[in-house]
């Protein structure tokens, strides 16, 4: 997949802000990042951040910048996750945690209908839905890859989830370039970072202190120029442009792991039976954690949640993942009844069918699946084995 | 994806929201076959019966507020416009609870889904209808199709099997499919000392059958996956081009519009690529165990 098919994702129907050539770049020098919550906050919008939580950096709600997690970084390694301080005081100095933005565009847990018992028999309605107006701060570039991917699924597969468009069209994104990788990284494979280029109404790179210790500021949408207006910043001088520009390469020169994507449909695809299947399904727990981390995984379950008279209903819409064994139940039987038929149904999508269902890759590199995996399966890896005997 | 058609949108009964059913009462419960029942359902909303439409092969959600959804092909005459039949199978929790209702009784429906048989395809041709079991119900809006227009058709044979002779599905319907111009003919597994017609495999019929011209020759089938199996198999040594074979096929369906991820078969969402598939769209998926 080349990055020229990338940028064409979920442009239609999401009026976001695409790909508009970043212009100048201004500086926001990191006194003033403060006034930039503050904007979008006077502006109604409930800004999602990174913040620390249970030693690992998430995405929640904050007011300040002193939330942020100034100082720190995370050591990622397959199966590790680790908080270190870091030698500055940079506010956005790590890669990406756990948690993904397609928990706010994609709850967890939603209620997609209501049924109640009338004397006419069966009334069937809408939930009311409360859309929030999500401003996101701290969106790396495999994340903008994410959203347009699940755009992909979620608004234009023929159906529309209402949920996620609603969401989706009011939030606001203001990227972070990262200016470091993991070990996990691999974007570059997926061409989808770590250059923030479209997809977002600010984007930011942060600057060290010795590069006069701020921000230069690209401007993505007409909704970003409003904001950037608002703050009343000027225009980065040549050296801030090049320390960003810098930062950014610095990112890109980190990266140390490679997905080999050449024809990767048709190698995973026509390897079915191949014998690494069976070899990861000794290591694979099936825990769901690689589904639950992922920031394109999109199964989800209804369940019937009832009162105790069983006269109200609603339907609970839940992340599903396909690593749970009744996931493919059906007809007093289970379809993938063993490890192995079920990380091969995981990654074939991922890298392979989802080529066929909406015409990109369902990966973008972000790592979160081999750092969160618990026995430290590195999909990389997998599909290299697949590759090296390819039959 | 490769589909044979894309059905987008065709339906009354889906709203934006893609989970909200409409309202449907049960109007009658008539006992097929041991465990299986035809439920006709007429829409509580009387604007919705007037814009409701489907093709043959397509399939409704079916709910139960505080037991579940299931997925059940239509098997009614794609001419109905107040009542529409459903032939299910008790199976599991929400078709057993279906089971326990009555007449008068109201349930959640959504739809129709899913791409159709290729109808227009069967048209002008020599037409085979392969079914077992209760694979019947998601071909009969195939066959009333064809009586209502059995002049563009060319020669049309039905052959089903089932286990026991107390299995072939609207077994009252055959004299008249008959005098209609089907050539129908059935086998049964295992035969009661009473039983005077086929013992055996609803393949073997194929094989016996001597198509004029098997190039001009449209086979549907539907029913147990290994059924279908033998009969993509002999529809072939026939001389039936592979891309003459449609089958029906089954996954745990639970959104149907392709947004919850359960029936995925290798590149496809059963749901809304499929239930009906062209051969070798799936072939090499098919004999995949586990995907």
């Amino acid at each position: 997949m080349g990055a020229s098919e990338m940028s064409s994702i979920g442009s239609s129907v999401v009026d976001s802000p695409e790909t508009a050539a970043p212009s100048a770049e201004s500086f926001l020098p990191r006194q003033q990042l403060q006034q930039l919550f503050d904007i979008l906050i006077a502006q109604g919008y409930q800004v999602i951040g990174p913040t620390i939580s249970q030693g690992a950096i998430i995405y929640d709600e904050i007011h300040s910048v002193s939330q942020l997690p100034q100082g720190w970084t995370d050591l990622q390694e397959p199966g590790k996750y680790r908080l270190e301080r870091r030698t500055d005081e940079a506010l956005f100095g790590y890669v990406v945690g756990p948690h993904s933005w397609k928990r706010y565009l994609f709850p967890p847990l939603t209620t997609v209908a209501i049924a109640d018992r009338t004397d006419a028999g069966w009334q069937l309605t809408d939930p009311v839905q409360t859309v929030p107006k999500y401003a996101f701060i701290g969106v790396r570039a495999c994340e903008l890859a994410a959203m347009k991917i699940q755009d992909k699924v979620f608004l234009d597969g023929g159906y529309i989830d209402p949920i996620y468009r609603a969401r989706r069209e009011q939030a606001l994104i203001v990227a972070v370039n990262c200016t470091m990788a993991a070990t996990t990284c691999f974007c570059t494979s997926m061409q989808t970072g770590p250059r923030c280029r479209a997809g977002f109404d600010l984007a930011l790179t942060e600057l060290s202190v010795t590069d006069n210790a701020g921000f230069t500021i690209e401007v993505g949408s007409e909704r970003g120029a409003l904001i950037l207006q608002e703050l009343r910043i000027g225009v980065a001088s040549d050296s801030e442009r090049q320390a960003a520009e810098r930062a950014r390469k610095q990112a890109e020169s980190q990266i140390t792991k490679h997905l080999d994507t050449t024809d990767i449909r048709n190698v995973l695809l026509s390897n079915l039976e191949h014998p690494r299947w069976a070899e990861v399904a000794t290591r694979c727990l099936s825990c769901t954690n690689c589904t639950m981390v992922c920031p394109t995984c999109f199964c989800t379950s209804v369940n019937e949640v009832a009162d105790l008279q069983g006269d109200h209903v609603e339907r609970e819409r839940k992340w599903e993942s396909c690593f749970n064994l009744d996931f493919s139940y059906m007809n007093g039987g289970v379809i993938r009844n063993d490890i192995r038929s079920r990380y091969r149904q995981w990654l074939t999508h991922k890298l392979a069918s989802w080529i066929d269902q909406f015409g990109s890759s369902g990966c973008v590199g972000c790592g979160r699946c081999i750092t969160w995996c618990p026995v430290g399966i590195d999909l990389t890896e997998e599909v290299a084995a697949i590759r090296e005997v390819a039959t | 994806m490769t589909t044979n058609c894309n059905v987008k949108h065709p339906n009354a009964a889906v709203a934006e929201n893609p989970w909200l059913c409409q309202t449907v009462r049960i109007d009658s419960i008539e006992a097929e076959i041991p465990e299986v029942s035809t439920y006709e359902l007429s829409f509580v909303d009387r604007s919705i019966a007037a814009r409701y439409r489907f093709l043959p092969g397509q399939f409704n959600m079916l709910y139960l507020p505080g037991v579940g959804e299931i997925a059940i092909s239509i098997s009614a005459d794609p001419q109905s416009r107040e009542k529409w039949a459903h032939t299910i199978r008790v199976a599991g929790n929400v078709t057993q609870s279906l089971s326990r209702l009555q007449p008068g009784a109201t349930i959640g429906l959504r739809g129709p889904y899913g791409n159709p048989w290729p109808v227009a395809e069967c048209q002008v041709n020599d037409v085979i209808l392969v079914a077992g079991g209760i694979g019947l119900a998601p071909l009969r809006p195939v066959i009333y199709e064809i009586l209502a227009n059995r002049a563009r058709y060319g020669r049309v044979n039905l052959l089903l099997g089932a286990r026991t002779a107390e299995g072939l599905l609207y077994s009252d319907q055959y004299d008249a499919w008959k005098s209609c111009g089907i050539e129908l003919q059935t086998t049964v597994d295992r035969a009661a000392p009473e039983w005077k017609g086929n013992v055996g495999v609803v393949t073997r019929l194929l094989e016996s059958l001597s198509l004029p011209c098997p190039e001009r020759t449209v086979v549907l089938t539907c029913g147990p996956e290994v059924m279908m199996h033998f009969t993509v198999k002999s529809a072939m040594q026939l001389g039936i081009s592979e891309q003459h074979i449609w089958l029906s096929s089954e996954r745990n369906m639970q959104c149907a519009v392709g947004l919850c991820g359960h029936c995925q078969f290798g590149p496809t969402f059963v749901c809304k690529d499929g239930p009906v598939f062209r051969h070798d769209h799936i072939a090499p998926y098919l004999k995949v165990e586990g995907i």
